[in-house]
């Protein structure tokens, strides 16, 4: 209701208007609702993309949890029901229990290595300096590189006596492993971790170089009034004002280490025996390559529940301070 | 329609055609007149003769018309693995045998062939034993082939090796002087774990008794010690250290790095693999030659007071089979496939080793024409234990076999594995 008609009504006393001014729209109902057309149109236009989800990505996960309680081989109907016996059965497999294992120490390792690494990287390539354009191309080309294309070549970089690596090691006067570095199991999964972070540095110094842009010029300017040097500052202010920004890439990094997948998968293919196994390539190999599809079904669950978990409590104890600080 | 919109519209209905293309391929096979047939001589002259082969069965059939798609192996595998779960299977396709196609007939998608193709049977005789389930006869194996030491005789006669072991020590013995010489004894393509179960497979071949083996299969029991023993004679092999750097990773037949390719360019001095061998190695080889007028080939040692029959053979091979949906013509077109003519011509062509004897004498390579003889003289041939099992037990046992080799199981533990995975299908 437009002031001026409120006033005129009241002082006025002349008589009500009909209809209410242009100007004001009916509120009878909530402010919330939306007219009927505007809602048909929203439904117009999501129900393909509703449509493509249910269809690619719900359908496919409820299936995987209704499998999980059949012993099934991907042949004819699903008729075989054994309850949890498939859950049973991949918890007491040690194959799965040591790739749980891997998918921990992937967590792990790609955050002690990759978040010193990449805040100090990001910390010099704030800087400006020559070389800048080239230094950030090249830490952030491997992230750009697709998954398996980066797989396919370190696989022949690290061929024993053929691949680049051992040449190299070998012109320096280094002894690569004895069985090349994939194929001996107490060091392929560093080897692992090593592409991993080679592959993945890139985005950590990415989002940390974004998240310094929104540093206030004016503390650094307060820090050198203050005689700060370049070090101080960077661990008072630049640092700590980085907090949400590596919080928020823990948290991506953290939900990618236990879906790792792709690059163990063409680099190892999860061996040598099994020592790089993770609940990704244990599912896959169990279903694809060993139809059996209840005992794949059961493994997606358990890593959907431990990924679940393991993002609802970094949630409610990392990233609630954020949420909160925004509020 | 800017640009952007363009390639979005052209996405969309990109996923609806492939959405309705999967529903719509059954159509295909439905007709009495057209035939459906898969197979994976996706290069020459296989795909050319096969191309002439279908138009000369539609010839001989007027109304007949036979769909040929010619695939990769491993794509043919996928589309296969994916056709079986839908239930909708083409009409003509390949099948391994053994345990795969147990499952296959279990779920009522392959139809049986025992009197339609009598004649066939009685002519490939043995072979066949592979594809039979409760004494019927569900595929036809049109080129069968055994598992043996594939070796580059040059390098051999480079370290002094006069004639091909027959015994494990003097298999050892061969080692020794091989590295003696400066030469890797054998590769092998752990990384894809087969090529290292095979070894297993064979010593259980020389070690047990073909009635342990054959009621092994049937009632998946591997309480037979020799199961056992065959895991320790793995174990001494690996202790030898005959295998090339990095054997547990090394890709099988993929590139110069892979086994084979290691094998085909003179790395190493033999590999133990099947019939494909010198198929494989001239694939990686740039001139196409492989090993050449290079290549030996001698069958995997006897072994110690082993209960097996040295000329017994491990091997496999592929088949025709027929859905059980497909058009009475498509059993026709699979013995057509199998008549002399056509076995003739799938010899001449070297596309494999052919099971109707009248095209023995066809084949053209020296090697492989050697090897044919091998297999028709051996008593019986043994197929590879991860087919005849069946996935699920053929995995199980095949990653334990790899842990053997990679000295994190013992023996027992292989036969364990083998029974619990075993017990699960009973």
């Amino acid at each position: 209701m437009s002031s001026e008609h409120m006033l005129g009504a009241v002082a006025s006393g002349r008589p009500h208007r009909t209809t209410p001014p242009p100007s004001a729209p009916p509120r009878t109902t909530s402010p919330r609702s939306t007219p009927w057309r505007q809602r048909a149109e929203i439904a117009f236009f999501v129900t393909p993309a509703l449509a493509l989800m249910a269809l690619f990505i719900a359908w496919p996960v409820l299936s995987a949890v209704r499998f999980s309680v059949y012993d099934w081989n991907g042949l004819g109907p699903l008729d075989d029901f054994v309850g949890f016996a498939n859950y049973a059965d991949v918890l007491k497999d040690d194959v799965f229990t040591d790739a749980v294992i891997h998918n921990l120490v992937i967590v792990v390792g790609s955050i002690i290595v990759q978040l010193p690494l990449g805040v100090a990287l990001a910390l010099l390539l704030n800087r400006r300096m020559a070389g800048q354009g080239l230094l950030r191309t090249l830490i952030f080309v491997p992230y750009v590189l697709a998954e398996v294309i980066a797989g396919v070549i370190w696989f022949q970089l690290l061929q024993p006596d053929y691949g680049l690596i051992d040449a190299i090691m070998g012109g320096i006067g280094l002894t690569p492993p004895d069985e090349g570095w994939l194929g001996t199991p107490e060091v392929t999964l560093w080897v692992v971790l090593a592409v991993l972070t080679w592959k993945y540095l890139g985005l950590a110094v990415l989002l940390f170089l974004a998240g310094l842009q929104s540093v206030p010029e004016e503390l650094y300017e307060a820090a050198q009034l203050d005689g700060a040097s370049w070090f101080q500052t960077q661990w008072r202010v630049s640092i700590p004002l980085l907090g949400p920004t590596i919080r928020t890439w823990c948290f991506l990094s953290m939900i990618g280490s236990i879906q790792c997948f792709d690059m163990i998968w063409v680099l190892t293919g999860g061996g040598p025996a099994d020592a790089t196994t993770t609940m990704a390539t244990y599912l896959v190999d169990e279903g694809t390559n060993r139809h059996n599809y209840g005992i794949a079904g059961a493994a997606s669950v358990v890593l959907f529940a431990i990924a679940f978990v393991m993002a609802l409590a970094y949630q409610l104890v990392v990233l609630r301070r954020d949420t909160k600080e925004e509020a | 329609m800017s640009r952007k919109t363009q390639a979005l519209a052209a996405l969309c209905a990109g996923v609806m055609i492939a959405a309705t293309g999967c529903g719509g391929s059954g159509d295909s096979g439905g007709g009495d007149s057209t035939i459906t047939w898969w197979h994976n001589s996706n290069n020459e002259p296989g795909k050319g003769f096969y191309e002439q082969v279908a138009k000369d069965f539609e010839k001989a059939n007027p109304g007949v018309d036979v769909k040929v798609e010619a695939f990769a192996h491993e794509d043919m595998l996928t589309k296969l693995d994916a056709a079986f779960q839908s239930g909708d299977v083409p009409d003509v396709y390949m099948e391994r045998g053994g345990g795969e196609l147990a499952d296959h007939v279990e779920a009522g998608l392959t139809r049986d062939l025992s009197k339609d193709s009598a004649d066939i049977i009685e002519q490939i005789g043995g072979s066949a034993a592979g594809w039979q389930v409760d004494g019927k006869t569900y595929a036809l194996p049109f080129s069968m082939g055994v598992v043996g030491f594939w070796y580059n005789t040059e390098l051999f006669e480079k370290a002094g090796i006069t004639e091909t072991p027959t015994t494990m020590p003097e298999l050892y013995a061969a080692f020794d002087k091989l590295e003696k010489a400066g030469i890797t004894p054998v590769s092998l393509g752990g990384g894809d774990l087969w090529p290292a179960a095979h070894y297993y497979y064979a010593a259980a071949l020389r070690g047990c008794s073909q009635e342990t083996l054959t009621s092994a299969v049937a009632d998946l029991d591997f309480s037979d010690p020799c199961f056992e023993k065959a895991g320790e004679t793995v174990e001494q092999i690996v202790a030898e250290r005959p295998f090339n750097k990095g054997f547990l990773s090394t890709a099988s037949q993929t590139g110069p790095t892979s086994a084979s390719g290691l094998l085909a360019t003179g790395k190493v001095a033999m590999e133990l693999a099947g019939h494909w061998e010198p198929g494989v190695m001239q694939g990686i080889t740039e001139d196409k030659q492989g090993l050449g007028d290079k290549t030996g080939w001698f069958p995997f040692p006897a072994v110690d007071g082993g209960e097996g029959d040295p000329t017994a053979q491990l091997g496999g091979g592929d088949a025709w089979a027929v859905s059980e949906e497909a058009p009475d013509k498509a059993v026709d077109l699979v013995n057509y496939l199998l008549s002399d003519d056509v076995q003739k011509g799938f010899a001449e062509n070297d596309m494999g080793l052919p099971t109707v004897p009248a095209a023995g004498s066809s084949v053209k390579d020296p090697a492989l024409a050697e090897l044919l003889k091998v297999r028709d003289e051996a008593p019986f041939v043994q197929l590879y234990f991860d087919t005849a099992f069946g996935e699920s037990v053929g995995g199980a046992m095949n990653d334990e076999i790899g842990l053997l080799f990679a000295g994190k199981a013992t023996p027992e533990d292989v036969v364990t594995a083998t029974q619990e995975a075993a017990d699960k299908e009973k």
